[in-house]
């Protein structure tokens, strides 16, 4: 019987001739994330050792990735002592793909791991974050994991006890009209699917419009498939992933794919034509709580976000930028833009698209998590409304409860910031 | 039995079950004061341990979508709650079979609070109302992990089992 990418994936994992989806598998990890909570990871990972008689050392210091980004710089002393606790844990056990908080190579996780070529077709990738569903994108199966999971992968090197997930085969065809991409796509696919409707199972992503689509709007559609529920997205590998590897990452290696055979089981397929999309908003405080702009324009908004791992690149970056150049921020908004990277800064220095933002009135921030998860800067004031391209607008998600927040495109973003009100970015 | 301390409804998030300001705390023994922060007076009940341990928090369906903070765990586990909902998201599930949250999977449950439970090895039975809801058990791939007591003691064994 034929096999989903995913189930191909994990049979090769797991050194089995072929699985199927509710199956149980112990597939060895090629690439282990973590963020600053590694310092997490770190105390279960020493509590497991305990009284084994053995020194913890990590199975294999080259696949494990740590990357600063969630709270860079450090916005208190704890976070500062974590930070520090989790650099001396990489230098005692030789971890290589470690990213601090720099300008030149730092930036948000799901940005780090493409960018520098860590993740590769037919990967199993684990990341202590939901949003690790990001890295399907390159074609790998890759799923999110708590801490102390993350700590058993780090001790043995594979993944303990994984049921293989049914696959939805999301099939997507037509032509983008003009300011809409791929976050009004997956907003719109989250809509339809509901925000537990992929619970425990796989979109896989095909059709033409995705065939035709940048590694960065594939980024972007994976990234939010966790939003439907999603063990993980995935696109899978072609000739625009391994161009994307071997032009923007740099990987020399072969990059063999790994496609469904075309008798694969799917749960269930879902069509989408993207033709006549108008751009997509989530309104508070579910990401499924979705509706086209129209239905929503004239919210007045104080508070425009453009970054994060799901629009911080630089395509969106660009989109921005020339809504805004030549224009002003409107009074009584402000607008937050963070690159997802230290990398994707300089490029936008070098585009002018920081010239762009500073000059309508925009605050750039450095690469990393930022006002996204409401921890470190951004925060919202009381009954205040944010307009953001990140990826969650749960209550509270931006540090207040008392707030609102409204999920969008860097386009719808943009546009908005010159009106003060959500704007459709076709009528400015 | 036990008593149904707060119904929820669906979607309950993580960021509503552990505030991700407060992320940057992580021990166990850290973490549980700031359950459901931003639910101020349930927070103040759980912080002043009105409730004996196996108190059951009820909810809907897709409880603790979002973040994979494990924090979102380690805070109810630390007052011993028992979670019963409709279904449980992925990655919160797994935590929970983790870091031995008790989680109980009953898809069509109705319980208000107040109300007395008794949850038996496949339904849960509820006291107050005589309605008797079937449980789904838990993923099978999961029972192991369970009766070691957690992921930490599994893998300890595992890690033992290779010389
Ligand atoms: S940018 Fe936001 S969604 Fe992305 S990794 Fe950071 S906190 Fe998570």
């Amino acid at each position: 019987m034929g096999m989903t990418v995913v189930e191909k994936i994990l049979a090769s994992a797991a050194g089995l001739p072929s699985v199927a989806a509710g199956a149980v598998v112990e597939p060895q990890v090629d690439l282990a994330m973590s963020h600053e909570n590694a310092a997490l990871v770190i105390n279960q990972f020493q509590e497991i050792f305990q009284g084994t008689g053995r020194a913890p050392k990590v199975w294999d210091p080259s696949r494990v990735a740590i990357i600063f980004d969630h709270r860079v710089p450090a916005e208190s002393p704890k976070t500062a002592t974590n930070q520090k606790k989790i650099r001396d844990f990489v230098s005692a056990n030789g971890i290589s793909k470690f990213h601090d908080i720099r300008g030149d190579v730092g930036g948000i996780c799901h940005q780090i791991l493409p960018e520098y070529g860590y993740v590769r077709p037919g990967y199993v990738v684990v990341g202590t974050d939901s949003h690790t569903t990001t890295h399907g994108a390159l074609g790998a199966f890759s799923f999110g994991v708590g801490a102390t999971e993350m700590a058993s992968v780090w001790s043995l090197g594979f993944a303990v006890n994984i049921e293989v997930p049914a696959t939805i085969k999301i099939v997507v065809n037509g032509e983008f009209p003009p300011f809409v991409g791929a976050k009004d796509l997956i907003l719109h696919i989250i809509g339809a699917l509901t925000a537990q409707g992929a619970n425990y199972k796989v979109l896989e992503f095909h059709g033409e419009t995705i065939r035709g689509m940048s590694t960065s709007g594939r980024i972007a559609i994976c990234n939010m498939s966790v939003e439907a529920g999603a063990t993980s997205g995935i696109v899978p590998g072609d000739a625009e992933t391994v161009r994307y590897l071997r032009e923007e990452a740099g990987v020399k290696e072969d990059i063999p794919c790994v496609v469904a055979d075309a008798d694969a089981r799917y749960v269930r397929t879902l069509e989408v034509d993207v033709s006549a999309l108008e751009p997509q908003i989530a309104c508070p405080h579910m990401v499924d709580n979705v509706k086209p702009v129209s239905a929503v324009a004239g919210t007045s908004v104080q508070q425009i976000v453009i970054g994060s791992c799901t629009n911080g690149r630089l395509d969106d970056l660009a989109v921005a930028a020339g809504i805004l150049r030549g224009k002003k921020v409107a009074t009584g908004t402000r607008m937050l833009v963070f690159p997802a990277s230290g990398r994707i800064f300089s490029q936008a220095l070098d585009n002018g698209y920081i010239q762009d933002f500073m000059k309508a009135g925009a605050v750039v921030m450095n690469s990393g998590c930022g006002p996204c998860l409401g921890v470190h800067e951004g925060a919202l004031g009381d009954n205040e409304t944010a307009l953001s391209t990140t990826n969650r607008n749960f209550k509270g998600r931006m540090g207040n409860p008392k707030s609102e927040v409204y999920l969008c495109s860097p386009a719808v973003a943009a546009a908005s910031a010159l009106t003060g009100v959500i704007t459709d970015p076709r009528t400015v | 039995m036990a008593k149904v301390i707060i119904e929820l409804g669906n979607d309950i998030s993580t960021d509503d079950i552990y505030p991700g300001r407060y992320m940057a705390t992580v021990l166990p023994t850290e973490t549980p004061q700031f359950a459901f922060f931003d639910r101020t007076e349930f927070n103040a009940r759980l912080r002043n341990r009105e409730f004996p341990a196996g108190s059951i928090i009820v909810g809907g369906e897709n409880f603790g979508c979002g973040s994979s903070r494990e924090q979102a765990c380690s805070a109810l586990k630390g007052y011993e709650v028992t979670v019963v909902a409709k279904s449980i998201a992925r990655i919160f599930l797994q935590n929970s079979i983790n870091l031995g949250l008790r989680v109980v999977l009953c898809p069509d449950l109705e319980a208000s609070e107040g109300d007395e439970l008794e949850i038996a090895a496949d339904q849960v039975v509820n006291q107050t109302t005589g309605k008797t809801f079937a449980q789904v058990k838990m993923p099978a791939a999961r029972q192991g992990i369970m009766d070691a007591g957690g992921l930490i003691p599994y893998t300890r064994t595992l890690l033992q089992a290779r010389s």
